[in-house]
């Protein structure tokens, strides 16, 4: 059967009767935002920027996540609310979008997309709890929407959403004019992330920022890096030893086979995606 | 309410007021119900030494995800003879409930003054604990909603740290994080001050290993552990930030030392 599982429902909402309570999801308490730029002309864009910080509660669960999200080449979301509805709900439309694409043989449209999200998060009356900021640019033209998790939309020329939406835009309503160009909306864009990232605590960290044409889409994974991490005073390495060992025990690489199923790859085919 | 708001709401609503009722009663009353205390976030902390004591404590005031400001400070002179404090003796941090945490300095700081107008000499730092200690329980049942922490020199000159919980509950500690990133902060200060799970490399095997022999630290090491104490703080806790306020105790009186923290 596709889409969700219930079947723990029953017994999650017993537990939850008796006073256990529901585990926390990872939340972008996030700063979204997108700015339309040469509206109506020939070379019209779209950019839209986020922040990139994850939270559980009050505790950062990840410095530097992405919240900008592909959906087509030339469409992208920006998501706010629960890390793994934006992550999903995302990921599906894209798919659906691309099957659209390849059976009618044209490139997708935008609110195409925005239509297909409203639809899905509608269904879910909230409970998907994805708040998205939709741009891209079609054979129609720049668009942008925001789509909310009850599956209420907006097309407006900029737009914020997530905790940090109103320092966003107090900085749009205070410096956006009609015909921006791309450099001005890009800056206008990250000015209101920053605000965001200084006054939300919900945000924070770095601006990721996509500017979005009608020949291709840019994507800037750290635009700024207003909030470095300050280096240590001290050296906290410990002197090999300072670790009480109880017991051990060692397992040669070829002894591995009797606890586990391994199967060995050539070397450096495969390596580990890390943070440098 | 939350679902109107076009907002997420990621962890209920941050005012005095719950804006929803807590429950629909079976015959239709609704209760609704005023809430007197709010968290303001932010961190403390206190390390005694041989013959000093720091206190230190993060300047951000927040209600929610809201920065209310980012200069506040959380540790305070208390028991000098004018209001300058020039002369003061002994130090108070309170995290917590700011408001409470204010009324509670103010209170403490009236009663160390009235008792240097009557016995013409400063309170020591051990009977002004036990006051503390006193004047919380006293709001057993309605208490000073917060985490507080007492520094001074003892009657030898020794560095003391006394914490509180917030009903008067106390004790003498050589070190102590109070408030939202105490949890972050508290296991580095085990392992870095008082060497808690360091063994002295090969002397023995096992559990018959040596356990590193704890030793006051040098002020300007215990500086250092402070300052990078709340720099990863404030790499995970979102309340903790903006700048860090230090406060040094030593026979020579009280230095503060202002430091800026990162502000996102």
């Amino acid at each position: 059967m596709p889409g969700f599982d219930f079947s723990n429902h029953s017994r999650n909402a017993a537990l939850h009767a008796r006073g256990v309570p529901l585990p926390k999801a990872t939340s972008t308490g996030t700063t979204i935002v997108g700015c339309l730029y040469n509206a109506g002309k020939e070379d019209a864009g779209v950019v839209i920027a986020a922040d990139t910080r994850a939270t559980s509660g009050p505790i950062v669960a990840d410095k530097n996540c992405e919240k900008l999200h592909y959906i087509a080449p030339q469409i992208w979301c920006a998501g706010a609310g629960t890390a793994a509805d934006t992550e999903f709900t995302t990921a599906i439309i894209s798919s659906n979008l691309e099957l659209h694409s390849l059976s009618t043989g044209r490139k997708p449209r935008v609110v195409t997309c925005m239509t297909l999200l409203k639809q899905h998060l509608f269904k879910y009356q909230g409970h998907v709890g994805a708040y998205l900021v939709v741009a891209g640019v079609d054979p129609t033209g720049a668009h942008l929407f925001t789509v909310h998790a009850h599956g209420s939309t907006d097309k407006l020329p900029y737009v914020t959403m997530g905790s940090g939406s109103l320092a966003a835009m107090s900085v749009f309503e205070t410096q956006w004019k009609p015909d921006l160009n791309k450099e001005q909306a890009m800056e206008l864009c990250s000015q209101a992330i920053q605000a965001g990232i200084f006054n939300d605590l919900g945000s924070g960290s770095n601006v990721d920022l996509a500017v979005i044409t009608k020949d291709k889409t840019t994507l800037h994974r750290g635009y700024l890096k207003p909030n470095e991490r300050s280096q240590k005073l001290k050296n906290y390495k410990f002197q090999r030893g300072t670790t009480a060992v109880l017991n051990e025990k060692i397992i040669k690489k070829d002894e591995i086979g009797k606890y586990v199923s391994v199967e060995p790859l050539p070397a450096g085919t495969e390596t580990m995606d890390v943070d440098p | 309410m939350a679902m109107f708001s076009q907002n997420p709401v990621l962890n209920g609503p941050n005012y005095s007021f719950a804006d929803v009722p807590v429950q629909d009663h079976v015959d239709g009353f609704r209760e609704h119900r005023f809430n007197p205390y709010t968290d303001n976030g932010g961190s403390t902390l206190a390390i005694a030494g041989k013959d000093f004591a720091i206190m230190a404590g993060d300047t951000r005031l927040t209600a929610g995800y809201s920065i209310n400001t980012r200069f506040s400070p959380k540790v305070f002179k208390i028991g000098g003879s004018t209001s300058t404090q020039d002369d003061a003796n002994i130090l108070l941090s309170v995290v917590g409930f700011a408001a409470d945490g204010e009324a509670l300095k103010e209170r403490l700081d009236s009663i160390c003054k009235m008792y240097r107008y009557r016995h013409n000499k400063p309170m020591s730092v051990s009977a002004c604990a036990k006051r503390l200690s006193t004047i919380m329980y006293q709001r057993r049942f309605f208490p000073y909603y917060v985490y507080a922490i007492l520094g001074g020199l003892d009657e030898d000159g020794a560095g003391a740290v006394y914490s509180y919980d917030p009903v008067g509950s106390y004790e003498r500690e050589q070190c102590r994080a109070g408030g939202a990133a105490a949890s972050l902060i508290m296991p580095f200060l085990d392992n870095q001050v008082n060497f808690k799970n360091q063994y002295i490399p090969g002397s023995g095997v096992g559990h018959a290993l040596q356990e590193r022999e704890r030793q006051p630290l040098p002020r300007d090491e215990v500086e250092v552990l402070v300052k990078d104490a709340f720099d990863s703080a404030v790499e995970r806790h979102i309340e903790v930030g903006d700048g860090l306020q230090m406060m040094i105790i030593t026979q020579n009186g009280i230095e503060e030392k202002i430091l800026p923290l990162k502000k996102d």
